[in-house]
């Protein structure tokens, strides 16, 4: 007993490893939302007058619409005039390379694991560095661009290629869609675009990480991936953010499109703040992605590892158009602490002989809240459609909660859908058993919650699933049952 | 020293007193088969000895190689090559057998100042180990447990014992559930696994096992003390007289004999 106890207590006062402020100035925006800070932005991006237009239209749409009061969480109201919407770290315009890159962000993404020199020479993945709204480095730019592989910067793309993001963006998640989109879409600071041509392998893992720096600024990033025809990618997306006391907000959204015989696979691990063990603090993860899976035979999976975030809300979803077309959502969302999340996806099947799955495991512990919500829509003209879908809870701890709203529309009688879901605990009988055979409390603990996530950790890069296993070690604590 | 002494152990559960004075000793290279009547407190016993935190201890002591085994946690214990074969193995879905096994061997490995063994290592210590208890290969792959018969959770129990080499095995009525079959199996494993450092303790409600598993030394438990201890003849007589045999002296004594 008093072993345990030790154990839970050594694992909880285990401080947030990414907890740190890089001392650095920043140019921010004044406080508050209105046409002028769009103004603000947009000058300071350099970005064309359709962009600005864009945006202030979707500042309008923003302006009518009301925050949804649905999901299963609480949170005290968002101030919208007190938050800072662009902040910049003041820097030389466009490194030609890593040498002309400010060396204290250089040694920031030291400290958190990342060195992009390094990375350029070892694991052959190419990094477009996000900090505080502004892109610093992309690597490997030259290689991809033999392949004809576009990868930059959103706000390089919008300079160097405006015919592509004026042709895509906003065709899968329009301004209008939701709140937090049309947030998004009026003060969107940067992101990642990527574009690769008809019949080409991406030949490695492209990446991209996130950090949230200066107090108060909210993280709205804009992602824009488009596999052409026959194209290959897969994607990651791994982030971290340094402690703060008031809550940051992140609304991002990403829209990627399949066109004919293509496939995109969108890796995210997620590591923001989460909050103190008392609740207080940390970030607010609202973010809008979704999948356009526009031509025949094109392929979208989502794999999430969410464990950070003080509420994580969002719904990684496929809208399968094309014919033969399939959409997979694979995600593990742990709640911890005061943790809380609501989140799942939407399999929305309108060609004819779709194929979805979705496989979420769902982990509680603490006072955590962990929702899981997905639509399954089979459309009327969306013949024979198969839909698989399997929704774990695991709950450790008596104090953690875990639900399941799952939505099921189907309007096309040759349609096949299941449904499958379970709740459990991790037994103190398998617990004792671990224990007999030599393993330590958080040992097994950690080996039976890697087992229940293991479906979905399959499925991601190698690279990611050893950092996914780890996160979710440090994620749990020794939280037990 | 005694590889196991209990001297005057005191157990019980939620405020009832289980074991009311247990007496044992242990030494290395002896089988003790422990016998007794439902309720007499076998298996709290043997999770006594293990460390399931359900039980309290409220007196009398234990020494395990001559430490105080009490005072260990229950992962300390395995690792010093304490083993317990459960009653009712438990499953633990989504964690195989190999990847279960190999971690839990690796854990005593480094605790004996061992190199942990790396899976290629592990796979052929397996291959030689599985056929100790006439295993089917496929079982390694699967959820521990999960899904597995009786008979084969008992053998799974018997494997591990057989990848981890411990000191000192406690099976709990490993036979209960058993066909003649899978009860041969079993204890040819368990014979096999007999040498001069070890020693194991069983467990037993029935003298059938003990067919062939023979021990050294048989014990009876009654109402949480042992009443009376003797050779392998003493689980014969008990077969034919039945527990009552036992009981009767004790109520015939007068209070203070």
């Amino acid at each position: 007993m008093a072993t345990e106890n030790n154990a839970i207590e050594e694992l909880a006062n285990r401080e947030y490893k990414y907890g740190f402020v890089t001392a650095i100035e920043s140019e921010n925006a004044p406080r508050g939302l209105s046409e002028d800070t769009i103004r603000f932005i947009s000058s300071k991006k350099g970005e064309p007058e359709w962009l600005l237009e864009w945006r202030l239209k979707a500042l309008r749409h923003w302006r009518t619409m009301k925050e949804p009061r649905w999901p299963n969480i609480h949170h005290p109201p968002i101030d919208y005039q007190n938050i800072i919407y662009y902040a910049a770290p003041k820097q030389k315009k466009n490194p030609k390379s890593l040498a002309e890159v400010d060396p204290e962000l250089l040694n920031t993404y030291k400290k958190l694991g990342i060195s992009l020199g390094e990375q350029e020479r070892l694991s052959g993945v190419a990094v477009d560095a996000v900090f505080d709204s502004v892109s610093v480095a992309t690597t490997f730019k030259g290689k991809l661009n033999e392949l004809g592989i576009i990868f930059c910067s959103f706000s390089d793309a919008v300079r160097e290629h405006p015919d592509l993001v004026r042709q895509y963006l906003g065709s899968v998640v329009p301004a209008g869609d939701n709140f937090f989109a049309a947030l998004n879409s009026a003060v969107f600071s940067d992101g990642s675009f990527c574009y690769i041509p008809k019949g080409v392998r991406c030949p490695m893992e492209l990446s991209t990480y996130f950090r949230i720096n200066a107090a108060d600024t909210g993280q709205f990033e804009r992602t824009l991936i488009v596999a052409d025809e026959g194209a290959y990618v897969s994607y990651l997306e791994g982030c971290t953010a340094p402690m703060r006391d008031t809550n940051q907000l992140h609304a991002a959204v990403v829209e990627l499109v399949a066109l004919g015989n293509a496939r995109i696979k969108y890796s995210t691990v997620q590591n923001w703040y989460p909050g103190d063990k008392e609740g207080k603090g940390g970030i607010y993860n609202f973010v809008t992605k979704r999948g356009k899976c526009a031509g025949a035979n094109s392929h979208i999976s989502w794999t999430q590892v969410e464990t950070g975030s003080a509420i994580t809300w969002k719904y990684p979803s496929c809208l399968l158009i094309g014919d033969n077309s399939i959409g997979e959502f694979y995600s593990v969302a742990v709640t911890n602490h005061f943790q809380q999340a609501d989140t799942g996806t939407k399999m929305i099947h309108i060609g004819k002989n779709t194929r979805s799955t979705i496989v979420s495991k769902g982990i509680s512990a603490g006072r955590g809240n962990n929702s899981y919500r997905g639509l399954v829509e089979v459309k009327k003209g969306a013949a024979n459609a198969r839909n698989f879908s399997q929704c774990d809870s695991l709950l450790l701890g008596d104090r953690c909660g875990a639900h399941t709203f799952p939505y099921i529309e189907v309007k096309n009688t040759t349609s096949k859908v299941e449904h499958e879901a379970s709740t459990s605990k991790i037994g103190e009988d398998q617990i004792f058993y671990c224990k007999q055979r030599g393993l330590s409390t958080e040992d097994a603990v950690n080996m039976i919650v890697n087992g229940f996530c293991r479906e979905v950790f399959r499925e991601l890069p190698m690279e990611f699933a050893v950092e996914a296993q780890k996160l979710l070690g440090v994620s749990l604590e020794g939280s037990v049952g | 020293m005694s590889l196991l002494e209990i001297k005057n152990l005191h157990a019980g559960i939620k405020g009832n007193e289980i074991l009311a004075g247990v007496n044992l000793t242990v030494n290395r290279g002896e089988i003790h088969a422990i016998m007794g009547p439902n309720g007499s407190g076998k298996s709290t016993l043997a999770g006594v000895i293990a460390g399931r935190e359900a039980y309290e201890v409220t007196g009398g002591e234990v020494r395990y190689k001559g430490t105080d085994l009490l005072s260990m946690a229950p992962e300390e214990r395995a690792r010093e090559g304490l083993f317990l074969a459960f009653q009712y193995p438990v499953e633990i879905p989504g964690v195989t057998n190999t990847y279960f096994l190999k971690a839990a061997l690796n854990a005593i490995r480094t605790h004996r100042g061992q190199e942990p063994l790396d899976a290629v290592e592990f796979l052929s210590l397996t291959r030689e180990k599985m056929k100790l208890v006439d295993m089917d290969e496929t079982l390694l792959n699967r959820p521990v447990n999960e899904g597995f018969s009786g008979g084969e959770k008992k053998r799974n129990e018997i494997f591990q014992m057989a990848v981890l080499e411990p000191t000192l095995a406690i099976l709990d009525e490993t036979d209960s559930g058993l066909d003649i079959d899978a009860l041969r199996i079993v204890a040819e494993g368990v014979n096999k696994l007999r040498s001069k450092e070890n020693a194991v303790v069983v467990v037993t409600h029935y003298q059938r096992l003990l067919n062939y598993i023979v021990p050294d030394f048989v014990h009876v438990l009654v109402d949480g003390r042992i009443v009376k201890s003797g050779g392998k003849e003493l689980a014969y007589t008990l077969e034919e007289k039945g527990y009552d045999w036992v009981k009767e002296p004790q109520a015939a004594l007068p209070a203070g004999a």
